[in-house]
């Protein structure tokens, strides 16, 4: 049995987590331009403050035992009315932990890298403000005890990806991209809100704890509802099909916000709700099914869009979606997944914050030019942000011993677990990030140089090449550090359960067998582009035009859902003027005489006032009186 | 629970005063010689301010946990033949919606400091301006504050006199329109509510032996039901007006449009109140059952409020009428959490009014800063890029528009969510559909940020003043409770909920239970 505490020792000022963040984002955001000097190194401070609290936290956590692991504290009520209550409470267990443990560290290391990357802007203090502000909504939407508080960060970070997305506000393109994303995860939202209401008429709370106790007794129906409302909102938060369009062009914002939004914040939050929710959805075979062909899907989906993609950021957004879809994909799983889910999305915010930071600096070094056809041939000019590179990309093939090895084999193992097809699905995709990622790698820091004329490539400064060593020695041993070092099998096991199954094969075999498909997809994108790379892209066949647009999810949203929405809109608002305010506006001018009586009216106001609410007062009775008072 | 913070003395009739007080200084303002100008404003100013501190001090004095429907109950005999008294009293809900008032009086104030020209002669001048603001205060005290239901409808007709003048003087080219359609509505309403006033007053007397207005009488009389129904649509059809509810709206966006953005959220922010607060207060205790059946159409009124006004918010190329259909949309929430007949549903309502009169003054105040540096233009393709040249300006816009939105962590976000939520108890289906409205009031409020406020620098927007000193002072304020109900909600909602509790006692309806329970609570 679990048993809940209350916040007390160290965990007294949980808040403060939450706490560093969010004041630093009002210091910089309120303080204006006084700040502009020293405002950047403020908002980084903040947030290596929450990290260094949190280490105390989990140091804390780790000497109670397993059981006395969740702590709750309660900060101020907030919105109630008789049954219905939700507070500001946190809750801190070890799932939290873990994800306020990856928020705040890589959080930290994108600040500090940050400080360099917009050194020319001229709105940097804004840009930590925003940053600050990102961080601070997504601790607490992992660190919230109820549902509606968790919903309350959930849009925090929907509003600070606002922010940073369009944070160039000048280019059309980022102020629309900037928008796509709010509204798209508002769709997501509606399943969120929707959700949140159904668990509240099922159980009469939203706070976990009283919820999950409670799940073993809702009706099966019931609580598919809930799965599949609260999938809707993680496929908002975590770009997955069909809500996924707005990741790509979230490229348009500076590149450390994209490595925050795909590695530390945001794109997790729906694996955390999922997650989080285990209690619902182990109750619910369809929710949960349901769960895994969209994470299949998504995989699938980011696989091609990142194999096509020429852009480097836009292919590390491919690959986010990929890899995101393992993530939802075993946490569709149940009690097999969810852990692997959680150490795959660990893994993988380590090495992804490390692969965008990197594309930063090779942009960085290359005139913000992003189109890797015009690359080539960079490691010699970017040593130290090659290696790193490099290493993130073993670790995101599944390279032994590099860290994503052990966490997606454990996710193919738990999918083969669950079902062959789904686990040769998961062995094909790993085979497809093989492909892109050697495809980055080669184009990128390999064959010939391709660049034009007035490049010339150099190594970042060290105040974001440190970040990106200590991201590359995380790329390495995250993995076995968590399986061996951290347990964290056992570690999460309290609170997303864990089971795990035998197979026919042997686990050997089965790693065997994905890291000869990863080969084979590494083999083919050298073949392909070690040689030469064209400058421009050739036309290619019908699947990597697709590829290249995305799938057409832009053609395709506009088409199902934009263009009918702004055509409702456009036919309401003639009808508006036409039709209502013909038929109401027209009747009641009858009844006022408004028709060529308003000089008079404005004249003689008061006395044909008097007149006319008297003679219409006298109808009306009369009327009534027709139709027999009592 | 608590009791009141502050114990005040019984003896002093504070409602009156709280209502006297904007009116004298409504009077002082014209007894000033016309070319003191800026002195009728500090004046003015000044007075707002004393009925804020007033304000202040009854909600202080306030007993959230009294047992008693009104507090700070007077009565004194008026028309004794017809049973009509002068009588005031305020409940939770009352109470809140005069603060709302109160604070929003000095706001746009500030703001419409230089509404008028100086030195302007004739109808509209410098002083006649903020001696009907005052004036229109103590209308707005006054129809909260009224216990006896001739009183309201007074105070409720009285009103449309400076608003009519507010709009018609003040504003826009198309004003004389705008005012006069505004004017028709009103009437037209007001005269159906009289009707179904002495309608009232005929059963009364027949049921009590005597009749009357007072409403602590009228509640729980027994009408037929045949006469019920036709004397709540009197009343209903003039609240439905005056919220405005759909199809009944069409007023709203040419009285947004030409009004002063301070005339504009006065009648929007506070005086459509009038009409939600009038369904809550009268409609549901005096003709429960009728409300009740009536419900399903007011329902369907409401949702489709909701999605309406925000597509055709959506497609507007005027800002002042996004504004105003947006406002639509919000009130299609206010209504639908009354007749749902929740707790839930009706104090989010009730919060949702404050939060919304909060939010319209955001959106109308730094919408009319923008729009006063660019000759008054409304149209939205007449900007761009505004938050690069101006980013304070930019800031409180964005702010505004989240407020639209109804992002967690601001009010209008708790008064949204607790009425979809108590729509979810009763009526799944409206509250999915309700639920898209939130959908599209990012798509339309972020619309119109990304319009105005990014992409490159429109022509004629190189070199706007960002806010100055005054026009700061007066967004702030907005900003920051928004803020505050927010975050802690409770400070309203510790007052709004016994009053709502009360109401649904009235009409005999209690929340829907909890499909589990017995269990919950979490101990098992």
């Amino acid at each position: 049995m679990e048993v809940t505490t209350a916040a007390g020792g160290a965990f007294a000022y949980l808040w403060l987590l939450i706490g560093f963040p969010l004041a630093g984002a009002a210091i910089l955001l309120f303080g204006g331009k006084r700040t502009n000097r020293w405002g950047h190194y403020v908002g980084t401070l903040a947030v290596v403050a929450s990290a260094a609290y949190a280490v105390i936290l989990l140091l804390a956590l780790m000497g109670r035992s397993p059981e006395e692991r969740t702590v709750v504290q309660h900060i101020a009520d907030w919105i109630f009315i008789n049954k219905f209550s939700a507070s500001i409470a946190l809750q801190l267990d070890q799932l939290s932990m873990v994800f306020v443990l990856l928020i705040t560290i890589v959080g930290s290391l994108i600040h500090v890298y940050s400080i360099g990357y917009m050194k020319d802007d001229p709105d940097r203090r804004r840009f930590f403000g925003f940053l600050n502000l990102f961080v601070a909504a997504m601790l607490l939407l992992v660190l919230a005890d109820n549902y509606l508080l968790l919903y309350a960060g959930w849009e925090g970070v929907g509003l600070a990806s606002f922010l940073l997305i369009g944070f160039w506000q000048h280019k059309n393109s980022a102020a629309a991209a900037a928008k796509k994303a709010f509204v798209m995860n508002r769709i997501g939202d509606v399943g969120m809100s929707l959700g949140i209401m159904l668990i509240f008429v099922t159980f009469g709370s939203v706070t976990f704890s009283t919820v999950f106790d409670q799940a073993g007794e809702a009706s099966d129906t019931t609580m598919t509802w809930i799965g599949l409302l609260l999938l809707l909102a993680a496929c908002g938060k975590s770009a997955q099909f069909p809500l996924q369009a707005w990741l790509l062009d979230a490229m348009e914002g500076p590149t450390p916000v994209s490595a925050l939004i795909h590695a530390a914040t945001m794109v997790t939050a729906g694996v955390y709700l999922i997650v989080r929710s285990g209690p619902i959805f182990d109750q619910t075979i369809v929710a949960s099914t349901v769960v895994v062909i969209i994470g299949t899907i998504t995989m699938f989906l980011g696989a091609f869009i990142g194999s096509a993609k020429d852009e480097i950021k836009k292919a590390l957004a491919g690959s986010t979606m990929s890899q995101i879809g393992y993530m939802i994909l075993a946490a569709g799983l149940g009690p097999v997944g969810y852990v692997f889910a959680i150490f795959h999305l660990l893994t993988h915010g380590v090495f992804k914050a490390n692969l965008f930071l990197g594309a930063g600096s090779v942009m960085h070094g290359m005139k913000n030019r992003e189109n890797m056809r015009r690359y080539g041939a960079l490691r010699a000019a970017m040593i130290v942000t090659w290696l790193s590179f490099m290493a993130a990309t073993f670790a995101i093939m599944g390279i032994p011993p590099f860290s994503g090895f052990w966490s997606k084999d454990d996710i193919i193992h738990a999918a083969f677990e669950h079902n062959i097809i789904i686990g040769i699905c998961a062995i094909l995709a790993a085979g497809f990030t093989g492909f892109y990622m050697t495809r980055m790698l080669v184009m990128t820091f390999f064959g010939k140089a391709r660049w034009e004329d007035d490049q010339h490539p150099h190594e970042s400064p060290p105040v974001m090449t440190i970040p990106l060593i200590i991201l590359g020695i995380g790329s390495i041993f995250t993995g076995i550090g968590l399986l061996f070092w951290g347990n964290i099998e056992t570690w999460l096991e309290p609170v997303t359960g864990f089971e795990t199954r035998e197979l026919a094969i042997p686990a050997i075999v089965l790693e065997g067998i994905t890291l000869l498909v990863v080969l084979v997809g590494a083999a083919v994108a050298i073949a392909m582009y070690r040689r030469s790379v064209a400058v421009e892209a050739p036309k290619g066949n019908v699947l990597v035009r697709a590829a290249r647009n995305s799938m057409y999810d832009d053609a395709i949203n506009d088409t199902i859902a934009v263009r009918p929405t702004y055509w409702l809109s456009r036919s309401l608002v003639w009808a508006d003027r036409s039709v209502i305010d013909g038929i109401v506006g027209g009747s009641a001018a009858f009844v006022g005489g408004l028709s060529g009586r308003m000089r008079r009216l404005q004249s003689g106001f008061a006395r044909s006032y008097a007149l006319a609410m008297l003679g219409g007062a006298i109808l009306v009775v009369v009327v009534m009186l027709l139709v027999r008072l009592p | 629970m608590t009791s009141s913070m502050l114990n005040l003395p019984t003896s002093i009739p504070w409602l009156t005063i709280l209502g006297v007080v904007p009116l004298v200084g409504s009077v002082v303002v014209l007894l000033l010689p016309r070319a003191r100008e800026t002195m009728a404003k500090q004046v003015a100013l000044a007075f707002s301010l004393v009925t804020l501190v007033l304000t202040v001090v009854l909600a202080l004095g306030f007993d959230a946990a009294s047992s008693a429907p009104f507090q700070f109950a007077e009565k004194y005999e008026w028309i004794a033949s017809l049973g009509i008294s002068y009588s005031v009293g305020v409940d939770g809900i009352g109470l809140v919606l005069i603060a709302l008032a109160t604070i929003l009086v000095p706001i746009v104030m500030l703001s419409g400091w230089n509404d008028v020209a100086p030195g302007t002669t004739g109808r509209g001048t410098v002083k006649g301006y903020f001696a009907l603001m005052l004036a229109l205060e103590t209308c707005m005290v006054g129809v909260f504050a009224a216990t006896d239901v001739f009183l309201f409808y007074v105070f409720f007709e009285v009103m449309l006199i400076p608003t009519f003048f507010l709009i018609g003087r003040f504003g826009g080219a198309q004003r004389a329109y705008a005012s006069v359609k505004f004017l028709i509505y009103s009437l037209v309403g007001g005269l159906l509510m009289l009707a179904a006033l002495i309608g009232l007053y005929v059963v009364s007397a027949d049921v009590l032996g005597q009749g009357t207005f007072d409403f602590m009488q009228l509640v729980g009389i027994d009408i037929d039901p045949g006469t019920e129904k036709l004397l709540f649509l009197g009343f209903f059809i003039a609240f439905a007006i005056k919220a405005p509810l759909w199809p009944f709206h069409t007023w709203l966006p040419d009285a947004a449009r030409e009004a002063t953005p301070a005339t504009a959220v006065l009648l929007i922010g506070v005086l459509d109140k009038v009409g939600t607060f009038g369904m809550i207060r009268y409609l549901l205790p005096i003709f429960p059952s009728a409300s009740q059946w009536f419900a399903p159409l007011v329902i369907a009124m409401a949702v489709i409020g909701i999605i309406y006004g925000a597509l055709v918010a959506l497609g507007q190329s005027d800002m002042k009428r996004l504004f105003a259909y947006s406002s639509m949309s919000h009130f299609g929430f206010i209504a639908l959490g009354i007749f749902v007949f929740t707790s839930q549903g009706m104090s989010g309502s009730v919060f949702y009014m404050i939060a919304h009169g909060l939010a319209t003054a955001a959106l109308f105040i730094v919408g009319g800063y923008l729009m006063s540096r660019r000759g008054g233009s409304s149209l939205i393709s007449d900007y761009g890029g505004v938050a690069k040249v101006a980013p304070i300006l930019g800031g409180f816009f964005m702010f505004a528009a989240l407020s639209a939105l109804a992002l967690p962590a601001l009010a209008p976000f708790v008064g949204e969510f607790l009425v979809l939520l108590g729509t979810f108890e009763r009526y799944i289906v409206i509250a999915v559909i309700a639920t898209i409205g939130i959908v599209l009031s990012a798509a339309y409020a972020l619309r119109l940020y990304q319009k105005t406020m990014t992409g490159p620098v429109a022509p004629g927007i190189d070199g706007m003043k960002d806010l100055g000193g005054r026009e700061f002072t007066s967004l702030f304020p907005v900003f920051a409770l928004t803020l505050v109900l927010g975050v802690i909600p409770g400070i309203a909602l510790n007052v709004i909920n016994p009053a709502v509790d009360r109401t649904l006692t009235t009409v005999g309806l209690t929340d829907p239970q909890p499909v589990l329970t017995g269990t919950e609570g979490g101990q098992p």
